[in-house]
């Protein structure tokens, strides 16, 4: 090379070199000197910051957030985009469907995150997640019909195990009042009736349980029926004698039951199933699944990627070795981890590194999914840095992090590196 | 200085920049002097209008505040007339929360706002050590001295200087309530502490849930409690906690705490239950308690006057639907916490002195008040131009507080203590509502959180 050469080859690399060393290298040595000086940058402190960011119980929580998200993340997504790839070769409509896994890729992750964001509302009649799981669960176990009833003031009842239990033993031929309040008119059966006293009946237990409350009149007469107060249709009432269950019986719709003679001298129990609260679904949100559930806002929109890139690879895999299998007799799954694995290894290389570089600078998901009450348990590090540098106004612990977070890429970068070389010279 | 301008003027723009050039020195006794000249000139001249200001034609101002959709526009409206007045052009810089870390930034490009808006105490005290903060001209002094009181004055000022200027106020001792449902369930406004408690479980019996608390966002649960602190260990024990000069662990947090725990413990009484009010962020709070008939989620939210932005939100009409009551007392007398906002100038400039001067003058407070969410620190400011009755009770009451009222005690202290999310006061009381019987592990993790914080 001559030398008029090497200075046109050096003139154009100028432009290259200067961008790449005002907008990489540059801030990175910034980044480097900051996070050994103090919050001010006046005084130097050394490694003070990073000690910092190991001992702070908030990046602590984040390094450790961060770990379960390279770990899990990446892998199950390759793992769902791997299923889907397979499996949607051999279905009829396979691209229609790969369109529809792809799909997310197309929004935002600002928007996904806002979309999960309602769809792990704790309400049932607001987020999808718990609106299924409660369906679910209803179906097989029935919710009660009275839940949130409670006795009011003075109340001859009191509370016993999620049930409730008259103070004194009742008699034949004294009708029984056992008043509760607190059940929402729009929760009220449809069968419910005015309330009515029960008739004397000088051989049985006979009383009345009903709602001991008028609208915009209040309790009216305390612990006795007033005229628009309903019964509790349906209310199972049961008499107990020294822990034993001697009758039970059930209100008719105007609140009144009848119990033989044999209740005599019993304590009459309103039991527990009568107010079991309904299933609210998983508290999605709360500290312990909400990594999880942004783990799995991630994977909705991830594995499309996934899915293209390894059936973008299951296209190059050779027909006739895997007919060759299928003629000496290897059996689907056989086939599967036998053939198709091996032969895609280097693309399932591929995205798992691509994601878990991906995954490592995590952010708006978990910004914008996670509530207040537990930011700080689905806290990671790219989120961390960000609160340092602008919420906290650390930009020393928040250039320590992201020295961390450019250690932490580094090795995967060089994994990379290296495939792609031999790759290459293949 | 430009020279088209009339005579009269001239003077009044001297003695202004004469009144900076002189605090600039630090004169205090200067100021004082030139402050009772330009007042009067002022009254003099005030014909139509209660504030004269400079002709500023050509001039351009930058003016940076948090606020955003209708807030926003309201304060831009205040500009316009502004603008209208002076001739100079006003722009609005957007700027997020927390608002000194982007003053920073901005003054660290060496491209700070004329004015900003600070919405804490603690921000105005920081931009002041920062020596970011120019303190109030004369004639916005003026303007303070006639329409503000001693205690609004008192919390814009540092070490007796006075920087800021509070514009607009927010009460937040309320409890807004759905009134279809106490209607229903014979329910009463209560008093004190103790007649919340019954009217709960009034409203509990009826089938609704009594409270609606925003959990998730953790300056709704310091407000809860600085509202039972103020007014069971009163405003002297307030102002030290604040200060921390006394200690979280202190016998008087334990009580608030405890009081506040027979209502956050009973999981009856929170909609969602705790797990629910943890997830549940403030515009959902107001929402879900104006919303769905007399059959709402809840009956009673908590929080300021701006929860009536919210309520606007719903079909709910304020002052027949959503009705309010002062938060009631749970000592001798009944907590006045307010919070606001304080515009604070920048830059030496003659532009955002004049600003200041409006923003002190009832004339720009009626601006806004007439649009509605809008409290006004004004005391000269006719309580007619509220725009409904509920405003004007809440501004009525809080300028008759007088100096009684005591300011946000998260807004004053380090920001990293009272105002960041998943730290300091945000997160320990949100641990609180999550587990209301650890009255001590809440006062140690208080402490030991204010302890970091009060040292850096």
């Amino acid at each position: 090379m001559t030398r008029t050469r090497k200075v046109v080859a050096a003139l154009f690399l100028l432009p290259a070199l200067v961008l790449l060393g005002a907008l990489v290298l540059y801030p990175i040595g910034y980044s480097l000197v900051r996070s050994l000086f103090d919050q001010a940058g006046d005084s130097f402190t050394g490694l003070d910051s990073y000690q910092e960011v190991f001992t702070e119980d908030a990046t602590r929580t984040a390094l450790k957030n961060t770990a379960i998200w390279v770990v899990v993340a990446p892998a199950v997504a390759t793992t769902l985009g791997l299923i889907f790839a397979v499996l949607t070769e051999r279905v009829r409509w396979g691209t229609a469907f790969k369109l529809v896994v792809f799909m997310p890729m197309a929004i935002s992750m600002l928007a996904s995150g806002i979309i999960f964001r309602l769809v792990y509302e704790q309400d049932p009649e607001r987020g999808v997640a718990n609106a299924v799981l409660v369906g679910v669960h209803d179906t097989f176990a029935e919710s009660s019909a009275f839940p949130k009833a409670h006795p009011g003031r003075e109340s001859p009842l009191a509370e016993e195990g999620g049930g409730f239990v008259t103070r004194d033993p009742v008699r034949v031929g004294e009708p029984v009042a056992l008043p509760l309040v607190g059940v929402a008119p729009d929760k009220m059966p449809g069968s419910a009736r005015p309330a009515a006293a029960a008739e004397t009946d000088p051989g049985k237990v006979t009383g009345t349980t009903w709602q001991d409350f008028t609208r915009g009149k209040g309790v009216g007469t305390l612990g006795g029926i007033d005229a628009e107060e309903l019964g509790y249709p349906g209310m199972r009432v049961e008499a107990v004698k020294d822990g034993t269950v001697v009758d039970s019986a059930r209100a008719g719709p105007d609140g009144t039951f009848t119990l033989s003679g044999a209740a005599d001298g019993a304590l009459l129990r309103l039991p527990e199933s009568n107010f079991r609260e309904p299933y609210r679904g998983a508290s999605w949100l709360g500290p312990t699944l909400v990594t999880p559930a942004v783990i799995g806002s991630y994977l909705w929109i991830w594995s499309g990627f996934a899915m293209v890139l390894i059936a973008a690879g299951l296209a190059s895999v050779p027909r006739e070795l895997l007919e060759a299998a299928r003629v000496d007799g290897a059996s689907e799954w056989q086939v599967f981890s036998r053939i198709t694995v091996p032969v895609l290894t280097p693309v399932l290389a591929v995205v798992l590194v691509t994601l878990m570089i991906n995954v490592m600078k995590i952010f708006d998901l978990v910004f914008i999914i996670a509530p207040g009450s537990s930011r700080d348990d689905a806290n990671v590090l790219a989120l961390e840095l960000y609160d340092q540098a602008f919420s906290k106004g650390r930009p020393d612990i928040a250039s320590a992090i992201a020295i961390l977070l450019l250690l932490l890429v580094i090795p995967v970068m060089i994994f990379n590196m290296r495939r792609l070389r031999r790759e290459a010279k293949r | 200085m430009r020279t088209t301008l009339r005579t009269g003027k001239l003077v009044v723009s001297l003695v202004a920049v004469g009144a900076l050039a002189l605090t600039a020195c630090g004169d205090g006794g200067g100021d004082a002097d030139n402050g009772g000249n330009g007042g009067k000139k002022n009254n003099g001249q005030g014909g139509g209008t209660s504030v004269e200001l400079p002709q500023l034609k050509g001039q351009k101002l930058e003016v940076a505040a948090v606020w955003s959709g209708p807030e926003q526009d309201n304060f831009k409206k205040v500009l316009t007339e502004f603008e209208k007045r002076t001739g100079a052009e006003v722009t609005f810089v957007p700027a997020q929360d927390p608002i000194v870390n982007f003053l920073g930034s901005k003054i660290a490009g060496g491209d700070p706002p004329d004015v900003a808006m600070l919405p804490q105490p603690g921000a105005i005290a920081q931009a002041v050590k920062n020596k970011w903060a120019k303190p109030v001209g004369t004639e916005a002094q003026a303007q303070l001295d006639k329409n503000y009181t001693q205690g609004w004055k008192d919390v814009g000022a540092v070490d007796g200087e006075q920087y800021g200027v509070y514009f607009k106020a927010a009460n937040k001792s309320l409890v807004w309530y759905n009134n279809a449902v106490f209607e229903n369930a014979g329910a009463s406004e209560p008093k004190t502490w103790d007649e919340l408690m019954d009217q709960a479980r009034t409203v509990y019996d009826s089938g609704v849930t009594p409270f609606s608390v925003a959990g998730a966002d953790g300056w709704t649960l310091t407000d809860w409690f600085e509202n039972v602190y103020l007014s069971q260990a009163g405003p002297e024990k307030y102002d030290q906690l604040a200060r921390h000069e006394i200690k979280w662990t202190d016998p008087s947090v334990k009580e608030a705490l405890t009081t506040l725990g027979k209502l956050f413990g009973n999981k009856d009484y929170l909609a969602g239950g705790q797990d629910g009010a943890l997830q549940t962020e403030f515009p959902t709070s107001v929402t879900q308690t104006f919303t769905g008939g007399d059959q709402p989620k809840a009956a009673m939210v908590f929080e300021g006057d701006f929860v009536a932005v919210n309520i606007g939100q719903t079909d709910a009409e304020i002052g027949t639907d959503a009705k309010v009551f002062p938060f009631p007392a749970v000592g001798d007398d009944a907590p006045v916490v307010t919070g606001g906002d304080a515009a604070v100038a920048l830059k030496d400039s003659q532009g955002a002195q004049a600003l200041l001067t409006f923003l002190a003058s009832t004339d720009a407070a009626e601006i806004w008040a007439k649009q509605g969410g809008f409290i006004s620190p004004n005391k000269e400011m006719d309580p007619a131009t509220y725009p409904n009755d509920v405003l004007r009770d809440i501004g009525t009451a809080l300028i008759a507080s007088g100096d009684d009222f005591r300011f946000d005690m998260s807004d004053q202290t380090p920001q990293a203590f009272g105002g960041a999310p998943g730290k300091g006061m945000w997160k320990a009381l949100q641990d609180f509502l999550k587990n209301p019987k650890d009255v001590d592990g809440t006062q140690r993790q208080l402490e030991s959180d204010a302890a970091k914080a009060y040292k850096s």
